[in-house]
């Protein structure tokens, strides 16, 4: 008898324009001690598949028809056996451990909350019990941590303690929406090496639902990929993932970035079957025209030497300082931390490092968004900053350009394409002819694969790919030596992000730009980069070649990171 | 034509949660009817009332034309001047949403102002600014306006006083409402200019202006059209009430305020609908355009979403 049965899945969410089919006929079993992965893309289904198990699926969505069973009991509405079971016999584990604790409880009251209404125990067992389990998910000093509230957990911990409570009341289901996608590398190899060993210790089914196909690989036992609300193929994990059959899984895993190999280019499927290729060369020509040719010198472009921010909450403590100085001076958080690194003409530089590394705040430094507290930055051999440490722009005559990492909130809603691109362009080009304007607004279009005719667009009538395509565009527009992609392709799905990386390749072959590519994704930065500098907590612990950092990491902390990263082989 | 115009409305969000809701479509339609008539007084009002040639002395105190002696020329009566009660109002109402918008639309300016520049430029002027309008929501807006009018009738001449009365007034309440401009401005620019498409615009070297009044100014309006429909309402009453205490628009040219000071002191002998109608008019006036606003706080408003 299996633990988890669904059959003939049918889920709708009627809106006021048409009913949205979210999934369709799915059918899957789990059984105990498996641990079953649902992969797919954004809006294909899956965490709808795992809300409607415990019956919490917002309205206006609803079950149209199938059956969901749980050890034979019929769960499709029959609300009074999901509140029972919810919590007992199922467990939940959610994406952010920010928001899933309520901030304002003890650990202990929500343990033993929990614990008190599935469970007959007096309050001392359920203390007890909740010690227990806090020490089984891995916390340290459980009797006293115990008493401390979520914020003082680290977010790892937190979603230790979330654990701790699915499976409080001795479930035999855990269903795990997204649990490692607000967390670091090392953090998420602990939490997925957590699930695997509770799953073999207490015979459990485990449901993960995740987009990254690197978690799939590393974890699960069976997966099912997901499009469109639709099964489109599931089975074996490994099976799978050397050998997909599908069309549409196809699609997915080659994208995936191989993390044992550099590969030149990503190769593209379709979901249904056909090889996408782009040919951006012949659209570079026309650009390369108005640009002018340029030649790739090789020539030292960019330069931080002792580069050091530190955070101090001066907003505050200079206008209301009443205490002394040396107080705060305690308190200080050095984000960037005396770091120093080159950068040359036609190369890309990768930073990577987990969050909190000052990898982001290193790109603000350059484009002058946050002012360094101390050291020199170089471009062209011109000091970007003055003596009063002001951002001298006109040293780079926007040169530098950035890429943003959601693509969301780096387009100004309320301005159309054509205005968003035009802006730059008119800036540096005052007296731009229209027709002459119009040009160059096309060839810019073009070269991120977009149509003409999204110029006169909004950019909510874009994908998350697309308009981080028009965020291509504009940086582009002021002609840029110096490209800075902070996290181009963090918010996108792998096939998406497949696209716009070689996007960023071949602009960057073609226009011989020099890139700084900042990830915390190390596959990536892999298929990016030719050399790489690894950053932990503001410092530089290693700068190489790319392949002789993945193949011969020299500092503790690029081996544990390399170790860690969820691996999975190119089957190209 | 028209019917595809309606169906792309209809189509919007914004439009269907519109159609949607009998409130809002009751309210704005006595808004349109109450504008229209305040903006065509002079087709829309059977007499003009400070024509003293139309106003006859004689007619004084008719009541209303369905009670006893009343006259069918005078559908709500007549005042103790003899002025038509109904084109007084309507007059009235002129003077009243002119006050209400212009002084709305000066607090909005003012405010909007301070507020953005203050979310954007932050340190030293952000707390000079946010302390300010601090100190000033302390103060009742009545007791503000009061005040400035109080100070600009003792520095403008006593022959300019009913020419500039109407501006005083505006000012006045202007000033009494644009802290919460302020606020309102400021808390959005401080979420916006955090986004990367401002970000995006200091990257690629716009000046700071441009930044605040063409990509941030654009994307904060939602909320402030809320408070402003808010605050209209808020404007007309206090034009009334400072009117009703005789410090607002001079007697010759009555606003609503004016029109039930007028009518208080006859209340006692039993001339009540020179007082009851322009009150009625500004409760239905006011109470429309908070509705209206409530409607569209909501509409705007993306986590109640009808969908």
């Amino acid at each position: 008898m299996s633990l988890l049965k669904v059959k003939n899945l049918n889920i709708s969410y009627p809106t006021r324009k048409e009913t949205i089919v979210a999934s369709k006929d799915v059918e899957f079993t789990l059984e105990r001690g498996e641990i079953l992965g649902i992969v797919g893309e954004s809006g294909s289904g899956k965490s709808t598949i795992a809300n409607a198990i415990i019956n919490l699926i917002d309205p206006p969505g609803e079950i149209t028809s199938g059956s969901i069973k749980i050890d034979n009991d019929e769960l499709r509405d029959n609300e009074e056996l999901i509140q029972e079971i919810r919590g007992k016999k199922i467990g939940f584990v959610f994406q952010d451990p920010q928001t899933s604790l309520n901030p304002l409880f003890k650990i202990k009251d929500q343990l033993i909350e929990t614990i008190q209404t599935h469970l007959n125990l007096d309050y001392q067992d359920a203390l007890k019990k909740s010690i227990q389990l806090l020490e089984e998910v891995g916390i340290d000093n459980a009797e006293k941590r115990i008493e401390d509230y979520p914020h003082q957990f680290s977010g790892g911990m937190r979603q230790r303690v979330v654990i701790a409570l699915a499976i409080s009341c001795e479930p035999d289901l855990i269903i795990a929406d997204e649990p490692t996608t607000a967390l670091d590398v090392s953090i998420q190899h602990q939490i997925l090496e957590l699930l695997k060993d509770l799953t073999k210790k207490r015979n459990l089914g485990v449901m993960i639902i995740t987009h990254d196909m690197g978690v799939i690989a590393e974890t699960t036992d069976k997966v099912i990929v997901m499009r469109h609300g639709l099964i489109v193929e599931q089975g074996d994990t490994k099976e799978l993932l050397t050998n997909p059959k599908s069309n549409e899984a196809r699609s997915l895993v080659i994208s995936v970035p191989p993390t044992n190999k550099k590969i030149d280019r990503f190769k593209l499927i379709s979901p249904d079957g056909k090889e996408i290729t782009s040919d951006s060369k012949n659209l570079t020509k026309n650009i390369i025209k108005t640009w002018g040719a340029r030649e790739n010198t090789n020539q030292k472009l960019l330069e931080l030497s002792g580069v050091t921010k530190i955070f101090d909450d001066k907003s505050l403590v200079s206008n209301f300082s009443f205490g002394s100085k040396n107080e705060t001076a305690a308190k200080v958080v050095k984000a960037v931390d005396n770091v120093s690194f080159e950068l040359f003409e036609g190369e890309t530089l990768g930073l990577v490092g987990e969050s909190g590394s000052g990898k982001s705040t290193i790109a603000k430094i350059i484009t002058g968004l946050v002012r360094p507290t101390n050291g020199e930055i170089f471009y062209n051999n011109l000091s970007l900053y003055n003596s009063k440490r002001k951002y001298q722009i006109d040293k780079s005559r926007g040169q530098v350009q950035m890429i943003f990492q959601d693509p969301y909130s780096s387009l100004n809603p309320r301005f159309k394409v054509r205005d968003i691109i035009s802006e730059p362009i008119r800036l540096f080009q005052k007296n731009i002819s229209s027709s002459e304007l119009t040009k160059n607004l096309y060839d810019l279009i073009d070269i991120v694969g977009m149509s003409r005719q999204s110029l006169d667009r909004y950019p909510h009538e874009f994908s998350g790919g697309q308009r981080q395509r028009i965020s291509i565009a504009r940086a582009l527009a002021t002609r840029p030596r110096l490209l800075i992609c902070d996290e181009p392709t963090s918010a996108l799905d792998v096939s998406i992000q497949a696209q716009v990386l070689n996007l960023l390749k071949d602009i960057q072959d073609e226009l011989h730009l020099a890139m700084l590519f900042i990830s915390h994704d190390l596959p990536v930065i892999r298929q990016m980069c030719n050399r790489i500098v690894v950053l932990k907590n503001g410092i530089v612990c290693e700068t190489k070649e790319s392949e002789e950092l993945f193949n011969n990491p020299e500092h503790p902390y690029t081996q544990e990171l390399i170790r860690l990263m969820p691996k999975i082989e190119s089957i190209i | 034509m028209l019917n595809k115009t309606f169906n792309k409305i209809y189509d919007t969000d914004i439009g269907y949660s519109f159609f949607n809701s009998k409130i809002a479509m009751i309210s704005s339609a006595v808004l349109f009817i109450i504008f229209l008539c305040s903006i065509f007084a002079g087709v829309v009002s059977p007499y003009n009332p400070f024509d003293p040639a139309s106003v006859s002395l004689m007619d004084a105190f008719t009541p209303p034309s369905w009670s006893e002696g009343g006259s069918p020329s005078f559908i709500l009566g007549t005042d103790q001047q003899g002025r038509d009660m109904f084109s007084t109002i309507i007059y009235g109402s002129r003077i009243s949403l002119i006050v209400g918008f212009a002084s709305i639309l000066f607090a909005m300016i003012l405010g909007v102002f301070l507020g953005v520049t203050a979310g954007y430029i932050g340190g030293r002027y952000e707390i000079i600014v946010m302390r300010v309008t601090d100190v000033q929501l302390t103060i009742p807006s009545i007791l503000m306006a009061l005040l400035v009018n109080g100070i600009a009738k003792s520095v403008i001449s006593q022959s300019m006083h009913s020419e500039m009365a109407i501006y005083v007034l505006i000012f006045a309440i202007g000033i009494s409402e644009w802290p919460q401009f302020a606020r309102v401005s400021r808390a959005s620019t401080l979420v916006e200019k955090n986004k990367e498409y401002v970000s995006a615009s200091r990257i690629i070297g716009l000046s700071n202006v441009l930044i605040m009044f063409k990509h941030i100014l654009p994307n904060i309006l939602r909320p402030l059209l809320v408070i402003a429909t808010i605050g209209l309402a808020l404007a007309i009453i206090t034009e009334s009430t400072l009117s009703f205490l005789g410090v607002g628009v001079p007697p010759t040219t009555p606003s609503l305020g004016t029109l039930i000071r007028f009518g208080n002191s006859f209340l006692f002998s039993g001339e009540w609908w020179i007082t009851f109608f322009p009150a009625i008019f500004l409760i239905v006036l006011a109470l429309s355009i908070n509705l209206l606003g409530d409607w569209m706080r909501d509409a705007l408003n993306p986590k109640l979403k009808i969908r």
